[in-house]
């Protein structure tokens, strides 16, 4: 509905974050989300942000449009940093407010909090920016694939998620054809007391259930019709390739995790 | 009420990768008791313009005025509400937007939004449901129990109920059965001369524009790109085919009449009987010379 949250959004594009396998992009994720954990001081946090604002800048989608959409996150991460500046005592006092202390360590952890949170954000969402959904549960399927030792249906919970993914944009437009429909008859949804708007919504959620349910049954009905079972033989229209690009992007990420334990120990 | 735009731009998620200029620099002017016809392929702009037309989106630059309301980027009338009672606007497939548990309470819905008294908004629930071609009997019913054809009636009604001045119809026909087609439109026909509204027909159907609008305008990729009397405006073939656009049927057979028989018979609304017996009288005369 416009309002320019990006989370999830993918932006089309032929960079060489759009050109890795999308196996890479979420191993590389995982990697780095749990080594921003291991940043200790200055130089491992600058190597962990060089990392991640080169990736930014490799999907030449504009920076200004990628901040805009993390805006609701921005309030998150202050939120985060005030949280700290208060709660930690540790070091010198710096300023005293009618009692309210803030020490130096408070600001320190602030600042390593909200920088580490923020990382975490910008590149998660630079792989759904980066990423078709589709091949996003793609890589997932693949990716889970050893548990079908176990019988855990991976084919299942991967369609299952590429459903949900794909009528995502479907039912947005729905509720913004709805809401339109409703405010033309008199709704208001953004002004009035809590109760109003909240009763306000009961117009627009019924016919999204409605339909909701609607386009499930013709799914299943259309999916019956064309014999649909499982994944018994099938094979895939965009088979999943690792490329020497690929590559290179796991060996940068080697050399910043490398260069991050170095300064974490000599730092 | 007045409809106009001046120079109206809107661009969808401006700033945006996405960014996406739906109307550019469009100026129009609907007479207060005009019916109206806006014609385009998909895509040519014709839901964005019609959802300036109640204060949904606001131009991007512009002015857009309905009576004595306007829009801008930055400007809105203090009271919308006000507006979007004297506008209604019934959307495409307005059935999907049918929630309440009986039909009354539904057709209700918008005049108890804009406070209309609970006599006055009885008297109308009863008046609708006939004005859209149901029995009362159905006032108790749960409209989820209703056939396609007969919940779009229901949501129509629902929009009458508000009592509008402006009636804005986008597609009202589509996907329904021919006759429902022609009972509805007939029904909105009836509904601009016994309530004298201004009524705005967006619509693929070139036959129901000829049959029902007196102005017709033809939009192209966000701009208008003809405007005029139906049977002025399609009588430019050439032009129509530059977007696409289809020449009426009617108007395409007695096209192909005059070059077989290079005679012509101007079309002006007459029946398919009449026309039929012009062309009797052209080929029967024809063949008593030959």
């Amino acid at each position: 509905m416009g309002n320019g949250l990006i989370i999830g959004q993918y932006v089309p594009g032929n960079s060489i974050p759009h050109q890795l396998d999308p196996r890479t992009k979420i191993t590389i994720i995982f990697i780095f989300v749990v080594t921003v954990f291991f940043a200790n001081n200055v130089w491992s946090y600058g190597i962990l942000a060089l990392f991640a604002i080169v990736s930014m800048l490799l999907t030449r989608i504009r920076i200004g449009y990628i901040m805009k959409g993390l805006l609701p996150i921005w309030f998150l991460i202050a939120f985060t940093f005030i949280l700290h500046l208060f709660i930690t005592k540790e070091g010198a006092v710096l300023v005293d407010i009618l009692g309210l202390k803030i020490h130096v360590g408070g600001v320190i952890q602030g600042f390593a909090i909200s920088l580490r949170f923020f990382l975490l954000i910008l590149v998660t969402s630079l792989l759904t920016l980066t990423t078709t959904p589709i091949e996003i549960t793609d890589a997932i399927e693949y990716m889970f694939h050893p548990l079908k030792k176990i019988k855990f249906p991976v084919h299942e919970l991967a369609l299952m998620m590429s459903i949900s993914l794909r009528f995502i944009p479907t039912l947005m437009q729905e509720t913004d054809k709805i809401s339109k429909a409703q405010a033309s008859r008199g709704v208001d949804f953004r002004t009035g007391p809590i109760k109003e708007r909240v009763k306000a919504v009961v117009p627009l959620l019924i016919p999204l259930f409605v339909s909701a349910f609607k386009r499930a049954e013709e799914l299943a009905m259309a999916m019956e019709a064309r014999g649909y079972n499982g994944d018994i033989g099938r094979t895939k229209l965009r088979e999943l390739k690792i490329t020497s690009l690929d590559v290179i992007a796991y060996i940068l990420l080697a050399i910043a995790i490398a260069g991050l334990f170095v300064t974490r120990t000599y730092g | 009420m007045d409809i106009s735009l001046e120079h109206v731009t809107y661009i969808y998620q401006e700033n945006s990768p996405f960014s996406h200029k739906a109307l550019d620099n469009m100026s129009m002017h609907i007479p207060s008791g005009s019916f109206v016809a806006i014609i385009g392929h998909t895509g040519s702009g014709k839901s964005t313009l019609i959802q300036h037309i109640n204060g949904l989106v606001r131009p991007t630059k512009g002015k857009v005025s309905i009576g004595d309301y306007q829009l801008t980027h930055d400007t809105k009338p203090d009271n919308m509400k006000e507006l979007r009672s004297k506008v209604g606007v019934v959307f495409q497939y307005p059935e999907h937007q049918l929630f309440e548990e009986t039909i009354a309470k539904d057709i209700a819905f918008g005049p108890e939004n804009f406070g209309v008294t609970q006599e006055e908004i009885d008297r109308r629930v009863e008046k609708t449901i006939q004005d859209v071609g149901l029995d009362q009997s159905y006032l108790e019913k749960s409209p989820f129990d209703l056939s396609g054809g007969q919940m779009r009636r229901v949501a129509i009604a629902g929009v009458l109920a508000v009592d509008p001045e402006v009636l804005v119809l986008d597609e009202p026909t589509a996907g329904l059965d021919p006759r429902g087609q022609s009972e509805i439109m007939d029904m909105f026909a009836k509904l601009h001369v016994e309530k004298e509204l201004t009524t705005i027909l967006v619509t693929h159907s070139m036959e129901d524009a000829l049959a029902y609008a007196d102005h017709v305008f033809i939009l192209n990729k966000g701009s208008l790109f003809m405007e005029g009397p139906p049977l002025e405006v399609f009588a430019e073939k050439e032009a129509l085919q530059q977007v696409d656009l289809d020449v009426p049927e009617v108007m395409q057979f007695l096209n192909a009449f005059e070059q077989k028989f290079n005679q012509k018979i101007p079309y002006t609304k007459q029946s398919m009987k009449e026309i039929a017996q012009a062309m009797a009288q052209i080929v029967k005369g024809g063949q008593s010379h030959g």
